[in-house]
């Protein structure tokens, strides 16, 4: 039995639970991040997906000839509120429930 | 003597569960009223006793409402359930019906129309000694009609399609009157009729109501049925551009109800050029529409955020509302003084109306 149980132990599924991303992180017209209250467990990759996406939306707009103060995305689970700051950006992440009331 | 009817209402506001014990004192049958504060207690009380009919709130911290009657629907499939919530969006009806609840009403409702919500309870806990049939079935609206009028029914047919709501009041099988989106009368009889799906719940009977309709039921289908089949196969030229005129002039007068500058209906590249209401150079904002949903789509993959409901922008001059809906983009610019927490539920009212 104790054989078995190392077998067992050696290819348990290791899919990790990551939580979703909470706070705020400003990042500059280069799209590198300057502060974040993120907790440092969250990818910084992934941060930076966040922060390019949200530079990419605001250029697209100025592209259009329309000039954007705020977005905020809608997710599932989770609140993107990005604000422009002089080609940079300060972004607000908040998860969501299905419950959750719209922020005020 | 009849032993009777035990009710649950599970609620984590005990202040409410005193009221709905007050409330619920007044109804002719005198049912036994049981409370619990959380889920586990609820769940727990229904596993030792035998209830007729469980009231439930849908916002409860650990284990929330939908959960509870996703529970309750396979353990006691022959429960009656009553949601009653202060979330007025209109998916959680649609959710809680999915789910084979009785009865979704909300919490400011009951305590206006009190006598309605008591009529309600009261025909669901005698409904079981009346006989007749429970289950979920999906018919046309046409048939639904036809029914409550071949039954010789006196009820109000609640009809919901996501956030759009309409009503038709029957009574003794006649229709009485109709009304949606600020329509009323036969006008807003073929709107409902144009529907192609939503939901359906039937109220007690209003016998008070004015009576708008007076032509026979079967005259009105009739011309229904006529008027959507030149819709979409009109014979003559004349008959394109009188459609045509009275699909603007509907789609103008949303725009102006709902209080929205412009609509874009964007489809899927390469299908079609987009639909445009209230603007003229258009391109532009369609391609940054499409661009963004894009990005946003990836950005969610990425992040594992969930599926992307949908974007909210602000400018100096305008804020933009960009969703998905049947394959569809829309985008629709409101003015900058327009409610911002409210732009999404006027946006799915809209949006709504526009591809039904």
């Amino acid at each position: 039995m104790g054989f078995l149980k190392k077998f067992a132990r050696l290819f348990r599924s290791r899919a990790a639970i990551r939580q979703l991303p909470v706070g705020s992180l400003t990042m500059n017209r280069d799209g590198q991040v300057i502060t974040s209250t993120v907790s440092s467990m969250y990818p910084k990759s992934l941060l930076d997906e966040i922060g390019r996406a949200v530079l990419a939306l605001f250029g697209e707009a100025r592209a259009a000839q329309l000039p954007l103060a705020e977005v905020n995305i809608h997710f599932g689970s989770l609140l993107v509120t990005a604000r422009e700051l002089r080609g940079g950006t300060i972004i607000f992440l908040q998860p969501q429930s299905a419950l959750s009331q719209p922020p005020t | 003597m009849e032993t009777p009817h035990k009710i649950l209402i599970l609620d984590d506001d005990a202040d409410w569960l005193e009221l709905c014990r007050e409330i619920f004192a007044q109804l002719p049958s005198k049912p036994e009223i049981r409370t619990a504060t959380s889920s586990s207690r609820a769940l727990g009380m229904l596993d030792s006793e035998s209830f007729r009919l469980l009231i439930c709130d849908l916002k409860m911290p650990r284990m929330d409402g939908l959960q509870v009657l996703s529970v309750v629907r396979r353990r006691f499939p022959g429960l009656r359930t009553i949601v009653l919530s202060g979330l007025e969006d209109e998916e959680f009806r649609s959710r809680a019906y999915a789910l084979g609840v009785d009865l979704f009403w909300l919490k400011s409702d009951m305590q206006q129309n009190s006598k309605m919500f008591l009529d309600c309870i009261e025909s669901l806990l005698g409904r079981d000694s009346d006989g007749g049939f429970r289950g979920i079935q999906s018919k046309g609206l046409m048939d639904i009609i036809q029914m409550e009028c071949l039954s010789r029914s006196s009820t109000v047919l609640r009809i919901t399609r996501g956030p759009l709501i309409a009503k038709l009041w029957f009574q003794e099988g006649e229709l009485f009157d109709a009304e949606v989106e600020g329509a009323r009368g036969e006008a807003a009889f073929r709107r409902i009729l144009a529907w192609r799906s939503g939901s359906f719940e039937n109220l007690p009977a209003e016998p008070d109501r004015e009576r708008t309709i007076t032509k026979p039921i079967n005259a009105l289908l009739l011309e229904s049925a006529q008027a959507m089949d030149e819709n979409a196969n009109p014979g003559t030229e004349t008959q394109f551009f009188a459609a045509s005129h009275r699909e603007t002039t509907w789609k103008l007068s949303l725009l102006a109800r709902e209080g929205a500058e412009f609509v874009i209906s964007i489809p899927p590249e390469g299908l079609g050029e987009p639909e445009v209401f209230g603007i003229q150079a258009s391109d532009h904002l369609a391609a940054w529409a499409r661009n963004s949903l894009e990005i946003a789509r990836r950005l969610g993959e990425k992040i594992e955020a969930g599926p992307l409901s949908h974007l909210v922008a602000n400018g100096m001059e305008k804020q933009l509302t960009v969703l998905s809906h049947s394959k569809k983009s829309y985008l629709v610019g409101w003015p900058p003084a327009a409610d911002t927490n409210q732009l999404f539920e006027q946006t799915k009212k809209l949006v709504a109306s526009w591809d039904s």
